[in-house]
């Protein structure tokens, strides 16, 4: 079987993320793989080792895409593809999905897209969805376990989690996924993974060679601010007794209405 | 002139930072208190490939340069002195000196093994009455037949009791002169009859890691054991040594870039005086020099690592690494302590264990005092490395990443 992971650079967790001049930054801080997107790679070559056949990895970007997709590749994906064109500068949800789902298209023969929920810059986890939708394809989210992957018989069964409850359903395959870390941890990359990864030439695909017109997109950010800062009081409460300082906390809370 | 990391330097050098992140750094203060390793450690340096890192993948290793060698020391250190020990001893006491001095036999029946991450290597040199005068060891190896017959104590040994193998130097010739002639290096097989050894208990530092001691009792080692000539172990041995310093030193980038981050992070958060503690001059006066001292030390490092992979002498700047690294190491994690105040002294935070782990490495491996001396006897002319019979293969990727 053929899995596709789209795959998203984000800057590292670690980052401080700033706004300045109406743009968001985050200075000199490297740039990983999608932490979510690391859960569906490692659920894609699960299902690879177990029924054969490729893991494909795609991302959409400039040239720092190739920290995820070198990741990815290290961890154990065959093949990959980075889409970019100069008309994608200011792509929305909507439009990477359609870009995805083209992808997808072109790449042939797959049987599932895997993505992980959601990417911890953008955090709308609304892309898997999209390209779902531009794809036709059914739509699973937050998939824990896949108990039954049938591609002869072109279906699946899926575990998903929701809240402290599992749902197990039944779908049709091609299909597209979110994995959750419930899933497995991901695997570190191995030696012979990262050597082959280094070495990778990874062919990019601009707009045109996927048979699409720039796509329009509906969402604009019209200005981009930082959340204001948290004023944050401290009152020690006095008393002479436990009794007394319980008393004039319940109190305060009250007049705060907290309680 | 370039400095850049390959791509495949900076991944490794993720996917060891990630290892230590996410499986030692939140059991290493358990385990430093307990004074016992993290159980399953060396297995899972082992299943990551660590353990055969800068070895040709036709021994068994992973075909890395030597300069990974050195990134990979200086992560794991970062997290915790015990891991990069590990390399010193395992590959670069033990492993690289096989493949350094061994014969095409030894490095099938040894080194792929090591490589492979099946077996632990130690490096058995040290005695209780004898360190830093090495030439002067007192156990003895005596050939009868095609067996030699060992005998005697070795001391302070990073993984005794849990490394397969050890290189171990004994003395061949009790009447040789100058002493240092009169030495020879084997591999040991330490589950041989005769052998005793044991954990040391109460030590300053390094105590989620093992040190111990190896007793030789009429120990039978084959001939095809030998690792160089007869007489040569001297040699052989000091060639460990510069690999072993290698490894201490660009670990000790490690700990110093672990003091200065846990330093800005607590100066940066810290109030005295109405104000974050990082305003305060002589804050910024330590802080300065960890970063300064991270600089030099990773630049030393790497520089040594490049002339590894060139296949030219590095004992000089082995020796300069490993003595500027480690001193820097011990001034940045008692400074890191200085800046957290009374939180340093406690083992509420990790710079008091970097302290302690700190100290060691300015006594291994040669002390402070014995790289002074070899420093100064380099610049007056009093020192020059003559060529070995065998040098350290150079790194040739082809060549170290054929089957």
């Amino acid at each position: 079987m053929k899995i596709v992971v789209p795959v998203k650079v984000v800057p590292d967790t670690a980052a401080t993320i700033k706004v300045e001049d109406g743009r968001v930054t985050w200075g000199d801080a490297p740039l990983v793989l999608n932490p979510w997107d690391e859960f569906a790679v490692e659920a894609a070559l699960q299902m690879v080792e177990k029924h054969g056949g490729t893991v494909a990895v795609v991302s959409v970007g400039d040239e720092h895409a190739l920290e995820a997709i070198r990741k990815a590749l290290a961890m154990g994906a065959k093949e990959a593809v980075r889409i970019h064109d100069p008309a994608l500068a200011h792509a929305d949800v909507r439009a990477t999905a359609q870009v995805l789902a083209a992808a997808v298209r072109k790449m042939g023969d797959v049987d599932m897209v895997f993505f992980g929920r959601q990417a911890i810059d953008g955090d709308t986890g609304l892309t898997p969805m999209y390209t779902a939708r531009a794809l036709g394809w059914p739509f699973v989210g937050l998939v824990s376990a896949f108990p039954e992957m049938d591609p002869a018989g072109r279906t699946f069964t899926a575990e998903r989690s929701v809240g402290e409850a599992k749902q197990t359903l039944r779908a049709p395959m091609p299909a597209v996924v979110t994995i959750a870390k419930e899933f497995a941890e991901p695997r570190y990359p191995s030696f012979m993974g990262i050597r082959k990864a280094s070495r990778a030439k990874v062919p990019v695909w601009s707009l045109a060679d996927l048979g699409l017109d720039a796509p329009a997109a509906k969402v604009r950010w019209p200005e981009i601010t930082m959340p204001p800062k948290r004023e944050v009081k401290v009152e020690f409460i006095e008393g002479e007794t436990p009794r007394e300082i319980a008393e004039k906390l319940v109190d305060k809370l009250i007049e705060a209405k907290v309680l | 002139m370039d400095f850049r990391l390959t791509d495949e330097h900076r991944m490794v050098q993720q996917m060891v930072r990630d290892f230590a992140q996410k499986e030692i750094a939140p059991l290493v203060k358990e385990y430093d208190r307990k004074h016992e390793p993290i159980p399953g450690v060396l297995e899972r340096m082992g299943e990551l490939g660590l353990l055969g890192i800068s070895i040709p993948v036709r021994y068994g290793g992973q075909g890395m340069d030597y300069i990974t060698l050195g990134l990979v020391s200086e992560e794991l250190e970062y997290v915790d002195s015990t891991l990069r020990v590990v390399m010193s001893v395992h590959m670069g006491l033990c492993a690289l000196s096989i493949l350094h001095w061994g014969t095409e036999a030894q490095k099938q029946k040894f080194l792929v093994p090591l490589a492979k991450g099946e077996k632990v290597g130690a490096g058995a040199f040290t005695e209780p009455g004898h360190g830093s005068d090495f030439a002067r060891i007192q156990g003895t190896a005596r050939r009868e037949g095609d067996v030699y017959i060992l005998n005697g104590e070795k001391m302070w040994i990073s993984l005794a009791t849990k490394a397969d193998y050890a290189l171990v130097t004994m003395r061949t010739d009790p009447h040789a002169d100058p002493p240092h002639r009169g030495l020879t290096a084997f591999i040991v097989d330490l589950h041989s009859p005769g052998i005793t050894r044991g954990d040391i208990k109460g030590k300053l530092g390094v105590r989620a890691g093992s040190t111990g001691w190896i007793a030789f009792q009429n120990v039978e080692v084959p001939v095809e054991n030998r690792i160089g000539e007869e007489g040569e172990g001297f040699k052989v041995t000091m060639s460990a040594f510069d690999r072993g310093r290698y490894t201490v030193g660009a670990g000790a980038a490690g700990l110093i870039r672990a003091a200065l981050d846990a330093s800005v992070a607590y100066a940066r958060e810290r109030r005295t005086f109405g104000q974050p503690i990082g305003h305060h001059q002589l804050i910024k006066e330590k802080i300065a020099r960890m970063a300064r001292d991270y600089e030099m030390t990773r630049l030393l490092y790497l520089h040594t690592g490049w002339l590894m992979n060139q296949g030219q002498r590095f004992t000089r700047q082995a020796s300069l690494t490993k003595w500027f690294g480690t001193e820097a190491a011990f001034r940045a994690a008692h400074d890191a302590i200085q800046i957290h105040g009374a939180y340093g002294y406690s083992d509420e935070y990790d710079v008091e264990r970097f302290f302690r782990n700190s100290r060691g490495a300015m006594i291994y491996e040669g002390s402070s005092e014995i790289h002074t001396l070899i420093q100064a006897d380099y610049a007056l002319g009093y020192r020059y490395d003559k060529p070995l019979r065998k040098e350290l293969p150079p790194y040739d990727p082809d060549e170290w990443l054929a089957e």
